[in-house]
Order: structure tokens, then C-alpha cells, then sequence
């Protein structure tokens, strides 16, 4: 974008009645609010239904909604449009593989090694992708999953291509055992409204806004004395540690792990996820997880070929909602 | 080392790259002038690769496949830019990103309700499924082939773009469209006439992969992603550089699978080298681009009207 158009952006902006955006925010956090409210009772409702089946959904809708919040902090706050950002889940997903595999089933050192090296992996690669900008960034993050991806697919005592299935699942002492489906799914609850509520923090604090006025024009940030590149190595290796946390409640979910949920298209379908739900909301990801999954049942159960639909689904999404359902909901079109 | 057997493999892998340039030029092309990210290139890869399976199959000819693929992917070509493509071109990458996923899924779907879940093979006529003696050196007839049709594609291509009235439209667009507009150029027919025949070239690179490895659902969003290092490798919307990067990354990945494994067998055991070799292959191939990025961000070759 170049700064002429950021000065018509942000006088656009500008001229939207401040009320309306606070307005429109406070909706978006409700909402979130909300979901979370309804997601804390399904268990019951779905017990009293007789569907637990659907509490697997919601599990997973919950765990893809972490991971993709984390990406919103790239993509939505940032406009660093990361194609790369499945590997993540990977890195946390086999952290807990590889160390349950040596017997280690301690679910604190096994949460911290998966946080540590996604944070770990997200800080080497973003002080190399960070400097690139565009479309060379989309590539190269994608490199960088693929190395990763790789690297995993030629590990032949880690199940290599065939994945690795994992037998014990993470326990933090004696009482919390993740294996235990109830267990699990508060935690994740709890870790989604955590990171949902950080992410509403986050956008309005200092660190929010800088990345957002980097992202609108990079030379005017650098010119009041900020230098972007710190800041957004910061953000990267948030996201990265986040979606590395999905990537652990994943293993304990699915208790099996492949390269192939490092692969493109895993990371191509957490964007659409944030699409879907809105980019840049607090709402979003989890609203966008929730509609991915559901389509994915509902169309899935109706014919085998359910990701025709889907594509188009999702085509019509790009070319119609721009703002993705949340920001229908907020009543804007426009993306923040 | 076996010279036949290294012979054998530089040839693999000069065969690799070329059908790696064939998408990567459209890829690049399609990317240079109309700043369009497409991750559908694939698609057409793997229809052409399909629809010459089918014909090939049905007439016992792989020509008259070959005849049919053509023409149709140049079609589907069309058919996407004017009913997809067309309304991105001014889009951001994001958005273009997931519009050509979305393709990607509807293209994969569409195959597997017309073909089935199980992939097609192609045969081979007798004159091509053979082996030929070249200077004391068995070859396979069906490489030396694909080398030598993929290599006149690549220089009709180049004539088209430095020597014809087209091609100079074509460059003219690329370097600044408004003023060609300006000069009367139809900028829209460019884009569309570029945008399908880089599908065609896609295609034809599908068709001539086919009898090799067979056609498959996926096999195009796979390849696709090889091509998009190669541009961004060489230089995007560089025709020479791609070129140049797709020999390259065809050389490494199909001699690091080759040799990769009797290399680390010498450190590590057997069962360890043999998984390892030909992941280490491709991990290299990200690495140059990793490299490249870091050292020359806009690819070695970069046009240079730009």
C-alpha cells in the first residue's frame, strides 16, 4: 500500500463516528463473551440431548479456534499474511508425540517444551521472514513449514510419513489427566478464553495499535521513532507459542499426530477461519472455527464430495463478506 | 560413482525441471503482470494430466490424448480467469490466496466425482516405452522425450515473448500496464490470454508427467508449491530466471534423492539414510529459497524492465 493510500485510509477511518467503532468493538466482545458462555454449558445440554458425539466437534472447533486467534494476531492485527502457520500445531503436537514415546508423560514439561520450542522456532524464522514483505513473506513462511514438514515425513522412528500415535496422554500431577475427555475440555475452554481475552486486550493496548499503524504505513511508524521489525518479532513469536499451545491440546485430543497437519493446506484452512469469522476480531476465530467444523459435519454427512461445496463456500466468502461474519455482525463491512 | 547410473539421474533431473519450468513460467507470468498469486495453477496440471489419461485410455493412444489435453486446458484456462481469476487481479494477496484454495478444493472434488478416488496410469506407445542408446548410455526413450518436447515448448515460448508483436504486448503489460492501455493495448485480453496459456503450459506439463507417475488427485496443489519457489527463486515474472531456478531445484531434489542416502549412510545406519535422504532433498530446496530471499530478495534474475 502505498502512503497516499494510507492517508485516504485513515481519514476514512477517521470520519467513521467514533462511538460506532467503540460501538461495533464492544459488540464483537459480547459476542465473544458469549460463545464462550454457550460453549461452557454444551456439555450439559449435550448430555441432557444425548449427543456427546458433538462435544468432539466443539473440542476441536475450540482448539482450531486457539490456533487460529494466534494466527489473527499476524493476519488480522498485522497484515502479516503467514501461509506457514500449521507448522506450529505440528512442533506442539509432536512435542508431546516424541516425549511420550520416551516415557515422559508430565503434562508441565511436556506443555513446556512445546510452547518453548514453537516460541523458539517462531523467533529464529520471524528474525528471517520478518524482513521480507508481501507475497515473498506468504513463501517463505511456507518454506519454513515445509522444512519443518519434512524434516518430520524423513524421522522414520517418529512414524515418519504414517504419523505417530500417541499412548499416553499429558497429566499435571495426579488430578489433572488430559485424557480424560470433561477434563480436556474446560482446559481448553479455559486456555481459549484466556487467549481470547488477551487478544481483546491486546488490540487496544500500545503494542496492538503499533502493529495496526505498522501495518496501515510501516515508513510513517518508523519515522515517529518506532522500529516495527521488534514489534512485529514479538507478535510472530506470541502466535507461534500460541498455536504451538493448540498444537499440545491437539495431541491430547487426537492422541495421534502426521506431517500432514503441518501441511499448506492446514494453514490455508486456519486463515479461512479467520476470514470466516473476521479478520482482526476478538469473535472471529472462534466463530469462524465453530462455522468451519459445522460446515464440515453438515456438508461431510450430506455427500463425500462436501469440499466442492466448500470451495465454493469459501470462494463466495473472499468475493462477498469482506469483514467475515463477524463483521456483519458489527454491522461493518469493512475490514478493521 | 556409476557414470550411467549419474547420467541417468542428470537426466531425471533435467526432465524434473523442465516440467518444473512449464508451470512455473505460467505461475510467473500470471504473477509479474497481474500481481496475481494463483495456488490453482495446479488444477490445470492435473486435469491435463487426466483428461490425456482418459482419451489415452479409451483410444489406446497416448497422442491423441495428448492432442485432446491441450486444447481442453487451454479452455479450462479461460473459463477460470474469466469466472475467477479476473475479479482478483486488484484484490490483496490475502484474498487471492483463498479464492484459488478455494478452487483448489472445488477442482479436487470435481475430479474425484468424475474419475473416482483412485488415480489413472497412462500407457505408453511401443516407440516411446523403450530405451535408447545414446553415445554408449541406455536411456529411457520416454525422458529423452519429455526433455526434448519440453525444451521446444520453452523456446517457442521465448519467441513468442522477444520476438512477436504478442509478445512485446505481453512485455509492454508487464512493465507498466497503464501506459500500454494508454497505447491502445486491451490490457484484458492480455491478462486472459496470458493467464490460459500459462494453464496450457501447466497442462502440458501435466500430460507429459502422466505415463511417469500416473494422474492423481493432489498431484497438482503439490507441485504447485515446488513452482512457487522456483519463481521466487528466479526472479518473479522472470521467464530466464525461472528457467535457470527450475533446472536447479530439478537437479537438486532428484540427484539429493539419489545420493543423499549413500551420503549419510556413511554417518548414520541404513534405515536412518534411506527416510532421511529424500526428505534432506527437499529441505535443501527450501533452504535455497530461504537463502536466496535473505541474500537477494527479489529471486537472482530479476526482470529488468521492473
Amino acid at each position: 500500500m502505498t502512503d497516499n493510500n494510507a492517508i485516504v485510509a485513515t481519514s476514512a477511518e477517521r470520519s467513521e463516528p467514533v462511538h460506532d467503532a467503540v460501538r461495533g468493538h464492544d459488540r464483537d466482545f459480547l459476542a465473544a463473551l458469549l460463545i464462550l458462555f454457550l460453549l461452557a454449558l454444551a456439555p450439559f445440554i449435550l448430555n441432557l440431548a444425548g449427543q456427546d458425539f458433538w462435544l468432539d466437534v466443539l473440542l476441536r472447533a475450540m482448539i482450531l479456534g486457539i490456533a487460529a486467534a494466534s494466527l489473527n494476531l499476524l493476519i488480522g492485527l498485522s497484515g502479516l499474511v503467514s501461509l506457514g502457520h500449521a507448522v506450529f500445531l505440528g512442533i506442539g503436537a509432536y512435542s508431546v508425540g516424541i516425549l511420550a514415546d520416551m516415557d515422559i508423560t508430565n503434562g508441565a514439561i511436556q506443555l513446556a517444551v512445546a510452547v518453548t520450542l514453537s516460541g523458539l522456532y517462531a523467533f529464529v524464522t520471524g528474525l528471517i521472514a520478518l524482513r521480507t514483505r508481501g507475497v515473498h513473506f506468504i513463501m517463505i513462511t511456507l518454506a519454513f513449514a515445509q522444512i519443518i514438514y519434512f524434516i518430520m515425513v524423513g524421522l522414520r522412528q517418529f512414524g515418519g510419513d504414517d504419523g505417530l500415535t500417541i499412548n499416553f496422554t499429558s497429566t499435571f500431577g495426579d488430578r489433572i489427566d488430559l485424557g480424560q475427555k470433561p477434563v480436556l475440555y474446560y482446559v481448553v475452554l479455559g486456555v481459549l478464553a484466556l487467549v481470547l481475552l488477551s487478544f481483546s486486550r491486546i488490540i487496544k493496548s500500545d503494542f496492538g495499535l503499533l502493529l495496526k499503524a505498522a501495518k496501515g504505513s510501516e515508513r510513517r511508524v518508523m519515522a515517529i521513532g518506532f522500529d516495527p521489525f521488534r514489534y512485529r518479532l514479538a507478535a510472530y513469536v506470541a502466535a507461534g507459542a500460541v498455536c504451538g499451545l493448540a498444537g499440545f491440546l491437539d495431541a491430547n485430543f487426537t492422541s495421534f499426530v502426521t506431517p500432514e497437519s503441518m501441511s499448506w493446506t492446514n494453514s490455508a484452512e486456519l486463515i479461512f477461519i479467520i476470514i470466516v469469522g473476521g479478520l482482526g476480531t476478538v469473535s472471529g476465530p472462534i466463530l469462524g472455527a465453530l462455522i468451519f467444523l459445522l460446515l464440515e459435519e453438515f456438508l461431510g454427512g450430506l455427500t463425500t464430495y462436501w469440499h466442492f461445496w466448500f470451495g465454493l463456500f469459501l470462494i463466495a466468502v473472499v468475493v462477498l463478506a469482506k469483514g467475515g461474519l463477524a463483521g456483519l455482525l458489527n454491522g461493518r463491512g469493512a475490514r478493521t | 560413482m556409476n557414470t550411467v547410473l549419474l547420467i541417468n539421474q542428470l537426466l531425471n533431473g533435467v526432465q524434473l525441471g523442465l516440467i518444473l519450468f512449464l508451470l512455473a513460467a505460467g505461475l510467473s507470468l500470471v504473477f509479474g503482470i497481474m500481481d496475481f498469486i494463483n495456488l490453482a495453477h495446479g488444477v490445470s496440471y492435473m486435469i491435463g494430466a487426466y483428461v490425456c489419461a482418459t482419451i489415452a485410455i479409451a483410444t489406446n493412444s497416448f497422442i491423441l490424448g495428448m492432442i485432446a489435453a491441450i486444447p481442453a486446458t487451454l479452455v479450462l484456462g479461460f473459463a477460470m480467469e474469466w469466472l475467477i481469476a479476473r475479479h482478483f487481479y486488484k484484490r490483496d494477496h490475502l484474498d487471492q490466496v483463498l479464492a484459488t484454495f478455494g478452487l483448489v478444493l472445488c477442482a479436487d472434488s470435481a475430479v474425484k466425482y468424475i474419475w473416482g478416488p483412485r488415480g489413472l496410469s497412462v500407457p505408453l506407445p511401443a516407440w516411446l516405452s523403450g530405451q535408447i542408446e545414446v553415445l554408449g548410455v541406455t536411456l529411457p526413450s520416454y525422458r529423452l522425450f519429455i526433455v526434448a518436447a519440453a525444451a521446444a515448448v520453452a523456446i517457442g515460448l521465448w519467441l513468442v515473448i522477444t520476438q512477436t508483436r504478442a509478445g512485446m504486448m505481453v512485455r509492454a503489460s508487464a512493465s507498466n500496464e497503464e501506459m500500454a492501455r494508454a497505447l491502445g493495448i486491451e490490457t484484458r485480453w492480455v491478462f486472459a490470454l496470458v493467464f490460459a496459456i500459462g494453464a496450457t503450459l501447466a497442462g502440458i506439463a501435466g500430460i507429459m508427467v502422466a505415463p511417469i507417475s500416473g494422474a492423481s488427485i493432489g498431484m497438482g496443489s503439490q507441485i504447485v508449491i515446488l513452482a512457487l519457489v522456483v519463481i521466487i527463486i528466479g526472479g518473479i515474472g522472470s521467464i530466464g530466471g525461472a528457467f535457470i531456478a527450475a533446472l536447479g531445484v530439478g537437479l537438486i531434489d532428484t540427484l539429493g534423492r539419489a545420493y543423499l542416502p549413500t551420503i549419510l549412510a556413511a554417518v548414520f545406519s541404513p534405515a536412518v539414510a534411506s527416510s532421511a535422504g529424500p526428505s534432506l532433498a527437499s529441505i535443501l530446496i527450501y533452504l535455497t529459497m530461504t537463502f536466496v530471499l535473505i541474500f537477494k530478495p527479489s529471486g537472482l534474475f530479476p526482470p529488468a524492465n521492473r
